[in-house]
């Protein structure tokens, strides 16, 4: 199982829409598209999981460091649509209160 | 390195054999020829100088320009013998390596050895199996000397060599603690500093911490994010999951832990797990926990230690002894 990892630019605003497995083989490619977008001044991200369906720690791992990148350069990081076993795992680490996870927002863009 | 010479003769031989008779078990033999000569480590030039030699045996008026063809011919294999005899090295080099994290691996064994608690009134089984070489899942047990036990279950995220590093220096930290600090709540604050000041941004822990009191029958427990075990009430035979809230160990260094605290009943069970239990995956399909619930339930009459190991045993053959993940699963069960 592969990742697509898709990204769309707006003024001030990134989306990045994934598709796929995130897992130790396809983690290094979502994180380095991750960071080049959140290490961009006052840049908002907004990642879109709806078509992620599984999703394992080492995934947590990607969003932890672009979390910790966005307070280095005053941009914002936001994950949208997240299944439920991928919203779950944002839940049992206690992550939900440190990551902006927003579970149920449809489009909005 | 010394180059091995081809035997000559025996070449010189089946060369001949084959040009009179083209004859099949001439080429099996040359097969085996060049098998041996990796094996012996002979170079390809020695190879096609033998063929050249042979050649000038079998046929001494051989005409000159073919002599010259195989000249040329040594001269196109020569960066074929170098990038062979680099694969070579590499493949040494590889087998050190490996050899090396097998060393790790027994050091690191050695270095989170735990002893499990003989405690009366409890029976405790404890079964931890890593994916690769080396275990990301960690589990310890503390005998303070007022008889409470410490229990720590942990996942380090991020997995192999970094990971199992990154275990000593959490366990050297917890031994570094004073004794009288043993509240999970206080732990896992202590430790998240030491987690978020000294490990990549990309790595961090969940961990489930417990101080058991086998005297007064109860267990106290916060957690760092760690996949949520179960209880086990054998009163009306139902599971319960273990939840406490708390984020991972490594993520903020402002990170607050909630402890909780719990009686134990007669023949009741406390479970606790890593996610390499919880995420198994039988092809595509995803076991759910509940399923881990009814596995543990059937052997559950079994003494904790075969009730451990039999689970254990299921998911491996489920997944077809292959595991995905580390595997840790910890059961203390409360005897009648």
């Amino acid at each position: 199982m592969n990742l697509t990892v898709d990204v769309q630019e707006h003024t001030g605003k990134s989306i990045v829409l994934l598709a796929g497995e995130i897992d130790a083989y396809t983690a290094p490619k979502l994180k380095e598209t991750l960071l080049s977008l959140t290490s961009k001044e006052g840049n908002k991200v907004e990642v879109n999981l709806e078509q992620v369906n599984y999703m394992d720690s080492t995934g947590l791992g990607v969003f932890v460091s672009g979390l910790k990148s966005t307070k280095e350069n005053n941009s914002e990081l936001k994950l949208v649509q997240l299944q439920d076993r991928v919203y779950r795992l944002f839940e049992i680490t206690g992550l939900i209160d440190v990551i902006d996870v927003d579970k149920t927002v449809r489009g909005g863009y | 390195m010394d180059a091995l010479k081809l035997d000559l003769s025996h070449y010189r031989e089946l060369l001949k054999q084959y040009i009179d008779t083209q004859d099949e078990s001439a080429l099996y033999e040359a097969e085996q020829i060049s098998k041996r000569s990796i094996q012996h480590n002979i170079s390809l030039e020695e190879i096609i100088n033998t063929h050249i030699n042979a050649l000038e045996d079998i046929y001494p008026d051989l005409p000159e320009n073919i002599q010259h063809s195989m000249s040329f011919l040594l001269e196109v294999m020569i960066s074929y013998g170098l990038a062979l005899q680099e694969f070579q090295d590499l493949r040494e080099a590889q087998l050190e390596i490996k050899s090396e994290i097998s060393v790790a691996a027994r050091v690191q064994n050695t270095l989170l050895s735990t002893e499990k608690p003989d405690v009366e009134g409890f029976d405790i089984g404890v079964v931890s199996v890593p994916a690769n070489q080396m275990n990301g899942d960690y589990h310890h047990f503390i005998h303070h000397e007022d008889g409470t036990v410490g229990i720590t279950v942990a996942d380090v995220i991020g997995k192999g060599i970094p990971a199992a590093l990154c275990m000593s220096m959490i366990k050297y930290a917890m031994e570094s603690f004073p004794s009288e600090h043993k509240n999970p709540s206080e732990i896992l604050e202590s430790l998240n500093r030491v987690v978020e000041r000294n490990v990549d941004p990309s790595m961090f822990i969940t961990m489930f911490y417990a101080l058991f009191n086998p005297a007064a029958s109860t267990i106290s427990y916060s957690s760092a994010g760690h996949e949520p075990g179960f209880y086990y009430h054998a009163a009306d035979d139902t599971f319960e999951e273990i939840r406490a809230k708390g984020v991972v160990l490594g993520v903020t260094d402002m990170a607050q832990y909630r402890q909780y605290e719990r009686e134990i009943h007669a023949g009741d069970m406390i479970i606790l797990l890593t996610d390499g239990v919880t995420e198994c995956r039988q092809g595509d399909r995803f076991i759910e926990s509940e399923e881990v619930l009814e596995v543990i339930k059937g052997f559950s009459h079994l003494s904790a230690q075969e009730l451990v190991e039999n689970v254990y045993k299921h998911f491996e053959k489920l997944q077809d002894f292959h595991l995905r993940d580390d595997f840790t699963l910890i059961i203390i069960k409360k005897d009648v």
